[in-house]
């Protein structure tokens, strides 16, 4: 592919040669990932529809499937408001701020031992860095939209956010831990030998953690107080219209699959088949499913998105000292002690993880 | 330095938790509520005022309108009033239906708060679950009545018809062939009463599968245990009635109190609650559904075995039937005075109060032997708990605000009259 590339651009200066590639990975990387994102909002409705017993949508094309296509159509035709008094320039960067950073962090991401865009030894730092930074965009679009609702629901994010970042990074030293590198590739490849050898087992606790703050950080339900429907009305984007509107919410959408496949790349393996190693299996016409592959990287991933929606349909929303007990008080001391722990692990060379 | 000041929000009118046309003036320190102001009158139309233009019975159709989620009962409260100045006593056959409706009226009600509550809080799918029921009891109305909510059903002398024989059936469209339709109409081909028993047979399964989502759920008891506390001695003092009060711990319900229609004859227990918080009201207002259905059971049973009249047969006050106005010249008569002028009323003034699922819901009429009252007092239970409303959420946060409203199961029609 890469050199049929090379070939075609072989005319341009080197230079442009270069840029043009990098366009071109890029698009490859993002079409896909816009789509899921598209094709996540309409598996949303339509799941959580059925927990509800509703049918979801189902007008649009056949089953519904055209919905997101019309729900973009209708958003990008309607007009962007501003209101008055707001502070345009920084109206108009914050949806930027969120979309470019959640779309950001997607370059360091394997899809498997070859497939990732930028092989960044540093790519766990990267991310961690890239979706800090996304939160400005929900601070500062609360701040600009100069409405009450808006405000509060940006003092909400920004405090919430801090806490749960630092039980984050500390279920990621976690990882660090376990795999001595940062590299999400090679944390992968630190994993393979079987199901026993993913990290979800050592670091179970920490999974839960990594992933429930996951679910805290995307603002999901049931923490999604800083747009808290009920409360604030829709929070930080209650001002927001169009297109400026729907950036966030693809920005929340891309965030979510992004959370997913951290996790099933950091704890459950990733492209690694759960039956790698089992001998009956790979001796069999089945061996397919004994080898690493794309495949099991986004069936992992969409497991836990489901999980995502499952929680939306479930539980009822925390209050806002809720989280911030529940980051403070649980996670945070819960990854501390587990940090310890698996440095005794890591000392007594526990288990087929620290063996080395 | 800069002067530090609270952060005054308006809450409403417009804001998917103000059931309704609420606003609510909050000031707020950092998310601390200091001081909560409820604006009511949004939706005032006039229902009293309203009421002294017209003959008795053209009112009830307003009264349906003040608490749009439970019909009947306000219905039922109006009636009861009017019997009281006329001095009649309806068949018991109506008197059972009637409690039947009540308690009807009061699983939707509950069913409506539930969802709107649990939406409140953050708990989506209670809310469809909630509506699934709902729609069953909406068909009942319908059957009785031919419309969906403003029922109109209860008239001064009994109810306006007999239960139907038949439950109405859905038809097969371009939507849904024959097959879906027969599946639908599986618990539909019998008479209304099969039809409601039916139903109670499923409901307590229903409320077991409310239960499991909410009532061990550790974020919904975070979200409501210690919210709203009343207790029973301020409950008392500031008014509160049914549920509200009842969730505070005092036994108080007109049901067993002061019984009206048939309701002595009913067997039936009255929840009440210990701490007053809104988690306790939750609880209660859960049995009180199963207690409801308990009743209906009852009243199905005693319905099937004993036909008779359900309209008081004075045609001074309650219209002929259609086939003797057709040769009865006094019938006829009598359905022109009815429907034109009304009956008068001897002078005086009565009032009667129902256990409306949100509290004492009563009506006071001053006759003054016309055929309009001269006077008409309405006492909704929803006015005087959402007077209390800075009460319950000061030194609450935001989000319980909303839980608080919630809780207080607040309807504006009935509020704004």
């Amino acid at each position: 592919m890469l050199d049929l590339l090379y070939s075609l651009t072989s005319f341009l200066p080197e230079s442009l040669q270069t840029i043009i590639i990098i366009l071109v990975k890029i698009a490859v990387l993002l079409i896909p990932l816009l789509l899921g994102v598209a094709y996540l909002t309409y598996a949303e409705r339509k799941i959580i529809g059925y927990m509800q017993v509703r049918i979801g949508p189902n007008r649009v094309g056949p089953r519904g499937w055209l919905q997101p296509i019309a729900d973009a159509v209708k958003l990008m035709f309607k007009e962007i408001v501003i209101p008055n008094f707001a502070n345009k320039f920084l109206f108009l960067l914050a949806p930027v701020l969120s979309i470019g950073t959640a779309l950001a962090a997607w370059a360091v991401v394997p899809f498997n031992a070859e497939l990732v865009l930028a092989d960044v030894n540093a790519g766990l730092l990267y991310i961690l860095a890239m979706t800090s930074v996304g939160v400005y965009g929900v601070i500062i679009a609360g701040w600009a939209s100069n409405s009450k609702y808006a405000m509060l629901s940006a003092l909400r994010a920004s405090a919430q956010i801090v806490s749960y970042e630092i039980a984050m990074g500390f279920a990621l030293v976690g990882v660090l831990m376990a795999s001595r590198s940062l590299n999400l590739g090679d944390i992968v490849i630190g994993q393979s030998g079987g199901i026993y050898h993913w990290y979800l087992l050592p670091l179970f606790p920490l999974f839960v953690v990594y992933f429930i703050s996951g679910v805290a950080e995307t603002n999901r339900a049931p923490f999604d107080v800083a747009e808290g429907e009920s409360e604030i009305v829709a929070g930080f984007h209650v001002e927001y219209s169009g297109m400026a509107f729907s950036i966030f919410f693809l920005a929340e959408y891309a965030n979510m699959i992004l959370i997913s496949m951290l996790a099933s790349l950091m704890f459950l393996g990733g492209w690694l088949s759960p039956f790698e190693g089992i001998e009956i299996i790979q001796n069999s016409s089945l061996a397919f499913i004994g080898t690493a592959s794309i495949g099991w990287l986004l069936a992992k991933a969409a497991f836990l998105l489901l999980l995502f929606l499952w929680f939306r349909a479930t539980f009822p929303r925390y209050r806002y000292d809720q989280i911030m007990r529940l980051g403070w008080k649980v996670f945070i001391p819960i990854t501390i002690v587990w940090i310890f722990v698996i440095g005794l692990m890591y000392y007594w060379q526990i288990g087929p993880w620290f063996t080395h | 330095m800069a002067e530090i000041r609270n952060y005054t929000m308006n809450f409403g009118p417009q804001h998917p938790a103000a059931h309704g046309v609420l606003r609510l003036v909050l000031e707020l320190n950092g998310e601390v509520v200091q001081r909560a102001d409820p604006h009511i009158g949004l939706l005032h139309r006039a229902t009293e005022k309203l009421a002294e233009s017209k003959p008795f019975n053209q009112s009830i159709g307003y009264m349906d309108r003040l608490d749009y989620v439970s019909m009947m009962c306000n219905e039922h409260a109006y009636v009861m009033t009017i019997e009281k100045l006329l001095g009649i006593t309806v068949p018991v056959r109506a008197q059972y239906i009637r409690v039947m409706f009540d308690e009807i009226t009061r699983i939707l009600n509950h069913l409506m708060w539930i969802g709107a509550h649990g939406l409140d809080i953050g708990a989506m799918t209670i809310f469809l679950y909630a509506f699934r029921e709902r729609e069953d009891l909406m068909d009942v109305y319908e059957a009785v009545s031919g419309a969906r909510m403003h029922a109109t059903y209860y008239r001064p002398g009994g109810v306006y018809r007999d239960l139907p024989e038949l439950m109405p059936q859905y038809q097969a469209s371009k939507w849904h062939t024959q097959a879906e339709v027969n599946k639908l109409n599986e618990n539909r081909q019998g008479s209304l009463l099969d039809f409601l028993d039916d139903f109670t047979q499923r409901f307590d399964t229903y409320v077991d599968e409310y239960e499991t989502l909410l009532t061990e759920n550790r974020i919904w008891k975070q979200r409501t245990v210690d919210i709203g506390i009343i207790t029973p001695e301020r409950a008392i003092a500031l008014g509160f009635t049914g549920p509200m009060l009842r969730g505070s711990g005092v036994e108080w319900d007109l049901r067993k109190k002061q019984p009206y229609e048939v309701y002595d004859k009913m067997d039936f227990d009255i929840p009440v609650g210990v701490n007053g918080d809104c988690y306790d009201r939750y609880l209660v207002r859960m049995e009180e559904m199963r207690q409801s259905n308990r009743i209906i059971k009852q009243c199905i049973r005693w319905l099937r075995d004993n036909p008779g009249s359900v309209m008081l047969e004075d045609h001074k006050l309650t219209p002929p039937s259609r086939e003797h106005m057709k040769e009865d010249m006094e019938s006829l008569i009598h359905h022109f005075k009815l429907f034109t002028e009304g009956y008068s009323v001897p002078e005086g003034q009565a009032y009667a109060a129902v256990e409306h699922p949100k509290g004492e819901f009563g009506t006071y009429i001053i006759s003054e032997g016309a055929n309009k009252p001269y006077r008409l007092k309405i006492r909704a239970p929803g006015f005087v708990h959402l007077s209390a409303l800075h009460e319950m959420v000061e030194g609450h946060m935001l989000a319980d605000v909303v839980a608080v409203i919630g809780t207080q199961d607040i309807v504006f029609g009935e509020v704004d009259r």
